[in-house]
């Protein structure tokens, strides 16, 4: 057992999605030695698969001051990572179809509106007027024109590029198997038995954060989140705003090649969550919708889906913001399968606590705090403020398939309080 | 080239139906393939387009349903790969986006 | 497996399915036999549409393979009744034990016990610079135009690559009246001689193969060896192609090119399905593992036969077939004693040594393709150019072919890289100065091929 120290940092951060990689980026600007250390490679994961919805729209509430603040980044990309990421603004459409989806839709309007974020209320004839690919379904719209959409698979990755250009060390195909405190440092051993050790510890492990996050006494169950995709050969670029339908777990955003991706519901994944896989009931509700939504995708021939892996806490929101156990350790991870759009502002956010112990984005309600086990017992995390409730409580779309799905890297007993916790959200994009 | 690009060179003693292509009436052979049919007449499946993504002119690959070079539509909107589905009479095809599709 | 029978699948009404099937059917199972296409025979014994007017014999279509074919489709006539046949249905997804299929405009899911997959292979594509000109065909397409539509995909053909089915689709062409305007070969003539020479304990085939050749001289086709393709001329359309030797450049007038470096196996639903890949440095290509019989590695329900587990040709694919459905039987304790492997195995192994021969005597140089032009069309379906995928290779982990895709969008078109896929892999690898094998290969995805959205979305009751 070796156990030299191969780096030396200021900062370890484990993990190489968009949202370690934005950290990393942000602190190496600043003049800090950050070591990234990534299983796989880097944005090959969860940012690098996702269906690249760049949404404020509709988000919980506890998550909407940091998405803002991510959203305005977006603009900023070709400063930050030399390129636009293929961002382009077309808006965000969220659809609702019955009169509770509605009231749903118009509380978030109102709530949102209220912190600022701009958002248009359209009636069914507005609806129709503007977007007369839409069928008769939905009677309500919200429509953000700040949101749209960029490439996924180009921006985790270049995120990770900018932080190296920035000076931070990317070290690939390197999994952190065990993490410590000791010494005034944490320290880190990978499969290979490579040891490294830093005052300070980033974890934006994604779906696989949970755990590390037990290594220093404050674990949280993550269950995978595994959205399936769908994407059609190219037509003409008709549909502008990107799709969300209210409770119906649907999304939808036409490419400007033309391509058009839909998803529905979940995938499936191995119990490691290192490799998942679509399944075909779930590519049929998504065909159902996307016909029952838009008629003329009848006709359209899907020419792949596929499916990645993201973490899901129980009460929906991520977690970010300082350890409660270990000062200097820091968490950003559990996105929900609506990461992507954050993961800007949680390199942000995330280097401002680092570099200055406090940052000026609102992140309350985002503490790894309310999963500490002795709350456990008296209720879940707080669920007032979630005002778009959107999610089918039907046992077939979330609770059976979610309980099924367990959690990532848990011990047994910890996943059933999991999938018991988790039976109640659904995920949005 | 604009004359047929296919020669029919056997097993041409066969029914002639009509078919429709791209606004135009074409006779076709009973159990050609939409493909065959069509450039059995004519040099290309599909021109050069400037839709959806300025298209290259096609005239299919494989023949035998795995490059997908050769889709086309009904006139209706229906897609069909045209060297897997035979002609049948009184089909209209195009060979162009249908632009009515996610226009109304 | 008391009570209930098991439920047997074969996927792929090819020789290889069709030997299973019949195996099965006279144990007395009756397993369900689904393809894609409207009619039994696969690739090689590929029947012209069901309608009157096409007249043409046996003999007619398939030559020297005539009685094979006979023989093969009176089999199926014979099983017929007791088999579940399902022509044009698709199998898009292969999941546990389902598989999801395709037919007239629906989906529906059929679950399996067991399962022979025979889907078969396609041809081996090597861009070259114009190959997606109108009038460029592969050399299978070549063949189906003739033997399914009684068509010639031209007036004036180039064949231009290698393997036995390259003399023998020009052969075919040259007799139904449309006489190549030339064959082109990278491989030398010394290798197909040397090759030759190994062939001598297997007369048939040596001879056939001569005959071709001799037929095709008879006429006053060129055939050239050692010669590349350089580019395909034309516009909007072929008008000729350039081929070279040792720098001399020879231009041909054509209005269409039948293109194919031999065959690479159809793949996909292996993939899906979880089976083990190896790769197999011989034919440079990833390959499903099995066992001699054809017993999938990785899936104890699964089985492989004929071209799709490993190229052998036509006569070792219905020794394959037979092969995995005594393996099935064997291993579901259905009884089957009349049955001898012994035969099926000799053909096999011989077929070893016939492709190994057919191998070294064209497979094209390895440099054919690395050396492909920058500015060459390399994924036809999302026109990425040999160029942009050699200037990211190794850029951010580009070493591998998924990367690559993910980056450069090469094979994520509407063909999931078929047709490219291949030369991805080696333009990467040859780049980065690596094996074939470290670049790994493309993932499979659902659906397989394109299926509509209500396709997907419709039940079949
Ligand atoms: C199919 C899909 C569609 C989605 N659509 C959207 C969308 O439209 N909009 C949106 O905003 N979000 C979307 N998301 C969610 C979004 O992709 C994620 O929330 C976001 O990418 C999370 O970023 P991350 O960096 O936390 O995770 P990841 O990208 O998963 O990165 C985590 C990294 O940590 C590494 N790692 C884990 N454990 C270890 C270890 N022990 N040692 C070393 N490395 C380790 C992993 O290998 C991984 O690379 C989607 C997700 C998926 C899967
Ligand atoms: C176009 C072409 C022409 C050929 N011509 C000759 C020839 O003339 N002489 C010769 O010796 N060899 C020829 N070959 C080689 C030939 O493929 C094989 O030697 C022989 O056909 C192999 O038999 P098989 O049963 O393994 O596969 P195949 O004959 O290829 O049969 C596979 C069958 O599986 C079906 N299938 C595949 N995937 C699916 C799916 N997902 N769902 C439903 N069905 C599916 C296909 O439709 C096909 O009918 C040709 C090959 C090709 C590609
Ligand atoms: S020509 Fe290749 S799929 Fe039709």
């Amino acid at each position: 057992m070796t156990a030299r120290i191969a780096l030396k940092s200021d900062v370890l951060i484990v993990g190489a999605g968009i949202a370690g990689c934005a950290t990393a980026l942000q602190l190496a600007r600043r003049g800090k030695l950050v070591t990234l250390i990534e299983r796989d490679q880097a944005g090959i994961r969860a940012s690098g698969v996702n269906f690249g919805g760049v949404r404020q729209n509709g988000r919980d509430l506890r998550e909407l001051p940091i998405a803002m603040r991510a959203r305005a980044m977006w603009d900023e990309l070709p400063g930050l990572i030399g390129f636009d990421g293929e961002f382009r603004a077309t808006g965000n459409l969220r659809l609702a179809s019955d009169e509770e989806r509605v009231a749903q839709l118009d509380r978030f309007f109102t709530a949102a509106t209220e912190q600022g974020l701009g958002l248009v209320r359209l009636d069914r004839a507005e609806l129709k007027a503007r977007y007369p690919w839409l069928s008769d379904r939905p009677i309500r719209g919200v429509l953000c024109p700040s949101d749209g959409h960029a490439n996924p698979r180009l921006v985790g990755p270049a995120f990770a590029f900018a932080a190296q250009e920035a000076g931070a060390t990317l070290i690939e195909h390197t999994e952190i198997l065990e993490g410590w405190y000791a010494n005034g440092a944490f320290h880190l051993r990978a499969a290979d038995n490579r040891t490294f050790a830093a005052p300070m510890l980033v974890n934006c492990a994604g779906a696989w954060a949970g755990k590390i996050a037990g290594w220093f006494d404050e674990p949280v169950t993550l269950a995978p989140e595994i959205p399936q995709v769908q994407v059609t050969e190219p037509l003409p670029y008709r549909i502008e705003p990107v799709l969300g339908v209210m409770g119906g777990d649907f999304y939808l955003r036409q490419t400007f090649r033309g391509n058009i991706l839909f998803g529905s519901g979940q995938g499936r994944a191995t119990p490691d969550a290192l490799r998942s896989r679509p399944l075909p009931e779930t590519m049929r509700r998504g065909a159902e919708i996307a016909i029952a939504f838009i008629p003329h995708l009848a006709h359209v021939p899907i020419i792949r889906a596929w499916t990645g892996v993201d973490g899901d806490t129980s009460d929906g929101v991520c977690v970010l913001g300082p350890s409660e156990t270990h000062p200097g350790l820091f968490h950003a991870f559990g996105f929900n399968g609506h990461g992507f759009l954050l993961g800007p502002a949680v390199g942000a956010v995330i280097a401002e606590l680092i570099l200055g112990g406090k940052t000026s984005t609102d992140i309350a309600g985002l503490g790894i705090g309310r999963f500490r086990p002795a709350r456990k017992a008296s209720a879940a995390p707080a669920r007032g403020q979630h005002p778009d409730e959107e999610r089918d409580a039907s046992p077939e779309q979330n609770g059976a398939q979610n309980a099924d799905r367990g959690s990532i890297g848990m011990e047994r007993n910890e996943q059933a309080a999991g999938a018991h916790q988790r039976a109640e959200h659904g995920q949005d994009r | 080239m604009s004359g047929p690009r296919l020669q029919r060179v056997a097993d041409q003693d066969r029914r002639l139906i009509e078919i429709t292509v791209d606004g135009w009436a074409m006779s076709a052979m009973e159990g050609d393939t939409l493909l065959v049919a069509i450039l059995a007449q004519r040099s290309y499946l599909r021109e050069a387009s400037g839709e959806p993504q300025g298209e290259m002119p096609a005239a299919g690959f494989c023949l035998m349903g795995a490059c997908q070079d050769c889709w086309v539509w009904h006139e209706d909107g229906r897609r069909v790969r045209a060297c897997t589905t035979y002609a049948e009479p009184g089909m209209r095809i195009r060979t162009t986006w249908p632009d009515h599709l996610l226009a109304s | 497996m008391a009570g209930s029978p098991a439920r047997i699948l074969i996927i792929g009404a090819g020789p290889a399915g069709l030997r299973a099937a019949e195996m099965l059917a006279e144990a007395g199972c009756s397993p369900i036999l689904i393809d894609e296409a409207p009619r039994v025979g696969g690739q090689i014994y590929r029947q012209p549409p069901r309608v009157p007017g096409f007249t043409r014999t046996a003999s007619e279509l398939y030559g020297a393979a005539a009685d094979r074919a006979r023989d093969l489709f009176v089999t199926f006539d014979r099983i017929r009744q007791r088999i579940d046949y399902r022509p044009s249905s698709l199998v898009y997804d292969l999941i546990d034990n389902r598989a999801i299929v395709a037919s007239e405009g629906k989906s529906e899911e059929i679950a399996f016990d067991a399962m022979i997959l025979a889907t078969g292979a396609m041809d081996r594509i090597i861009p070259a610079p114009g190959w997606t000109l109108p009038g460029v065909y592969t050399l299978g397409a070549a063949q189906i135009a003739l033997k399914h539509q009684g068509c010639a995909i031209g007036k004036r053909i180039a064949f231009v690559g290698g393997g036995p089915l390259l003399l023998l689709a020009a052969h075919q062409y040259a007799k139904a009246g449309a006489v190549p305007a030339a064959i082109v070969l990278p491989s030398r003539f010394e290798s197909l001689a040397a090759a030759g020479l190994r062939l001598l304990p297997m007369p048939r085939e040596l001879s056939s193969g001569l005959l071709w050749l001799l037929d095709l001289k008879r006429r006053g086709v060129p055939v050239l060896f050692g010669h590349r393709l350089v580019k395909v001329k034309g516009a909007e359309s072929v008008t000729g192609i350039i081929a070279e030797r040792a720098g001399r450049q020879r231009v041909i007038a054509c209005d269409a090119v039948a293109l194919g470096y031999g065959l690479r196996s159809e793949t996909q639903l292996a993939d899906l399905a979880g089976i083990r890949f190896v790769f197999d440095a011989e034919r440079r290509q990833w390959l499903p593992e099995t066992d001699p019989l054809g017993r999938a590695a990785g899936r104890k329900d699964i089985y492989l036969a004929g071209d799709g587990a490993g190229i052998l040709g036509a006569d070792a694919a219905e020794a394959r077939g037979r092969l995995a459905a005594h393996a099935l039987m064997t291993d579901l304790g259905i009884a089957h004693e009349r049955y001898r492997p012994k035969p099926d195995k000799t053909a096999v192994a011989c077929a070893e040594r016939l492709q190994a021969a057919m191998r070294a005597a064209f497979d094209p140089p390895a440099d054919l393709v690395t050396a492909i032009p920058d500015e060459t069309i390399l994924c036809r379906c999302e026109r990425i150019l040999a160029g942009e995928l050699r200037a990211l290779a190794g850029l951010l982990g580009a070493r591998e072919v998924n990367r690559a895709k993910s980056f450069s969008r090469i094979g994520m078109g509407r063909c999931q890289g078929r047709l490219c896929g291949h030369a991805a892999a080696e333009i990467l690898a040859g780049k980065l100065g690596i094996s074939l094998d470290s670049v790994g290969r493309l993932r499979g995805q659902p659906p397989i091929k394109p299926v509509i959205v209500s396709t997907v979305a419709e039940r079949k009751a």
